[in-house]
């Protein structure tokens, strides 16, 4: 099952307007790796993932999916391997209707018609969205809207899952069901996210990014300990490792140790605490 | 603001209609594409003053409105939105064309009153059947039939793409003219810079935006092909539906029916 790495050696890539973008990134997200990009506004997390599926071609370096190093040639094979869904689901759902939205990879891949009937119908159930097959997109909630986008691409059965921001302006409700079904995903994933608590949730590596270089690389919680590495990258520990607003002790903490019931309240207001992050 | 945006959701209407399940939406669309031509050149043709002559071409409209399921009132609101273009185009004729025409007792109306009239039915005619046309059948299968009857790749894609980037651009275009209107306070009148600096824009940002859809076109296959759901072959109920209307329609183009009728009327009466 060698098609399911994604490997990235050394690469560089310059903005035509010289704008350095990315300088020098190297890692290897292993099959069935969840691995999230995490860094500041203008790391090179987009621009990276633009590489991913050969939308750029990096200036020095070299991006390999599963076995090929990604060429003009290889590049139809890497797009089937690596499904992306894009930051903004507007972008991404551009048919009549869902239907015809999740149909649209399926029919490219040059299905036959039940067997596209099949994955769509598959793909939506996925993601809890079978009910909202008739509805043109744009009449679709926010989280729906997210929710059908990853239908679309689960629908091409990619090997690899690549997000930008899944869980960007969601209510805290869409947010939990999006990570439920995320974490179902057998799939090699990479996402990049400002949502820090959804990686330390779903995530067993970190890949933080800072001015176009890889500065760690590591498991989240081990990631999110290294408190001057965060600050120098402009970053802060995900809300659930941070000390408790009311008595600073932290959801983890207070995991590891039994608390005593009436230790004022603090089963409560960390029950409550755990709950909306 | 809210109108534009409004009016653009509406549009978008016309797609969905499209996936509607009648025996009309069933049929090659081929069939269709070619009946409308044959529809629009008919109407076309006819002379300048020409008028009562087109008035059984409505019957045409009429049927495939019934028989495909279609809301009359929505139709009949896009072609009032389109026919402001049709009026501007022949609101010069009855100022240049004064030559009396037709007289009615004692009111004479000249030439450029008929011709305007005239163009003013043909639009009507003409854009209501596309668009009846692109209920029934879907803006992608349409295009589709035009590219298997032979018309380049090349246009048909162009085609579709323009048809996608209109949403795109009215979408972009509605909410750089709310964040305008947000910050204007009710000034009516745009100065000529603010708006260069707008439309400027708004094309910078279309365009990045079409880019992305693009790319997420790519990222799911797309090689230049529009894919269609149904598979449609060429049959009788086609030959039946092709040759039964434009021979209709044809006959229509030759034989002034109403005024045939209206003769033949008389002639009994007498």
């Amino acid at each position: 099952m060698s098609h399911h790495i994604v490997e990235v050696k050394d690469l560089h890539f310059t903005y035509p307007d010289n704008t350095v973008a990315l300088n020098g990134i190297s890692f290897r997200v292993h099959h069935g790796e969840a691995a999230a990009i995490i860094g500041a506004n203008g790391a090179g997390k987009s621009t990276l993932l633009l590489h991913l599926n050969g939308f750029l071609a990096p200036t020095r370096g070299q991006v390999r999916v599963g076995d090929f190093p990604l060429t003009k040639e290889t590049l139809p094979e890497v797009r089937r391997t690596v499904g992306m869904v894009f930051q903004d689901p507007d972008d991404q759902l551009f048919m009549p209707t869902v239907y015809d939205d999740v149909a649209f990879g399926p029919l490219n891949l040059g299905l036959s018609c039940e067997e596209v009937e099949t994955r769509v119908k598959e793909s939506l159930a996925l993601v809890g969205a079978e009910h909202l097959m008739g509805k043109p997109p744009y009449r679709l909630s926010g989280g729906e809207k997210r929710r059908v986008a990853i239908a679309t691409v689960l629908a091409m059965s990619p090997s690899i899952l690549v997000m930008d921001e899944p869980t960007a302006g969601l209510d805290p409700y869409a947010r939990r069901q999006l990570i439920a079904i995320l974490k179902e995903f057998k799939h090699t994933r990479i996402f990049t996210s400002h949502d820090l608590d959804m990686v330390l949730e779903l995530c067993n590596r970190v890949i933080v990014m800072h001015e176009g270089i890889v500065k760690a690389d590591g498991p989240p919680t081990e990631i999110f300990r290294d408190d001057a590495l965060l600050a120098s990258c402009h970053l802060e520990r995900p809300f659930s490792m941070q000390g408790c607003p009311i008595c600073s002790g932290t959801v983890e903490a207070l995991k590891q140790r039994i608390i005593h019931p009436d230790d004022h309240h603090h089963n409560d207001h960390h029950h409550d605490h755990d709950d909306h992050h | 603001m809210t109108s534009i945006e409004g009016a653009l959701l509406d549009f978008k209407r016309l797609d969905r209609l499209a996936t509607g399940d009648t025996a009309l939406h069933r049929l090659d669309p081929r069939a269709k594409v070619l009946v409308t031509l044959v529809f629009i050149i008919s109407v076309v043709s006819f002379g300048k003053y020409e008028i009562s002559a087109m008035v059984p071409f409505f019957l045409f409209p009429v049927i495939i409105v019934s028989l495909g399921d279609l809301p009359v009132s929505y139709i009949v609101k896009k072609i009032a939105l389109l026919s402001p273009f049709a009026l501007i185009v022949g609101i010069f004729n009855p100022v240049f064309d004064r030559q009396i025409l037709v007289q009615m007792g004692p009111i004479g109306i000249s030439g450029g009153w008929v011709s305007f009239a005239s163009i003013f039915l043909r639009a009507v005619l003409t854009v209501g059947v596309a668009l009846i046309m692109v209920g029934v059948t879907g803006f992608s299968e349409g295009c589709n039939a035009l590219e298997r009857m032979g018309l380049p790749k090349a246009f048909v894609v162009q085609l579709l793409f323009l048809y996608r980037y209109i949403f795109v651009l009215t979408d972009e275009g509605a909410r750089t003219a709310r964040a305008r209107e947000l910050r204007t306070f009710g000034r009516k009148g745009m100065e000529m810079k603010a708006f260069a600096s707008l439309v400027g824009n708004l094309l910078l940002r279309t365009w990045e935006r079409a880019e992305r859809v693009y790319r997420a076109m790519l990222c799911r296959g797309f090689n230049g092909e529009f894919h269609v759901r149904r598979s449609y072959s060429f049959g009788l109920k086609e030959i039946v539906f092709t040759f039964g209307w434009s021979f209709l329609f044809i006959f229509f183009r030759q034989v002034n029916v109403p005024w045939f009728l209206g003769s033949f009327f008389t002639e009994l009466l007498r």
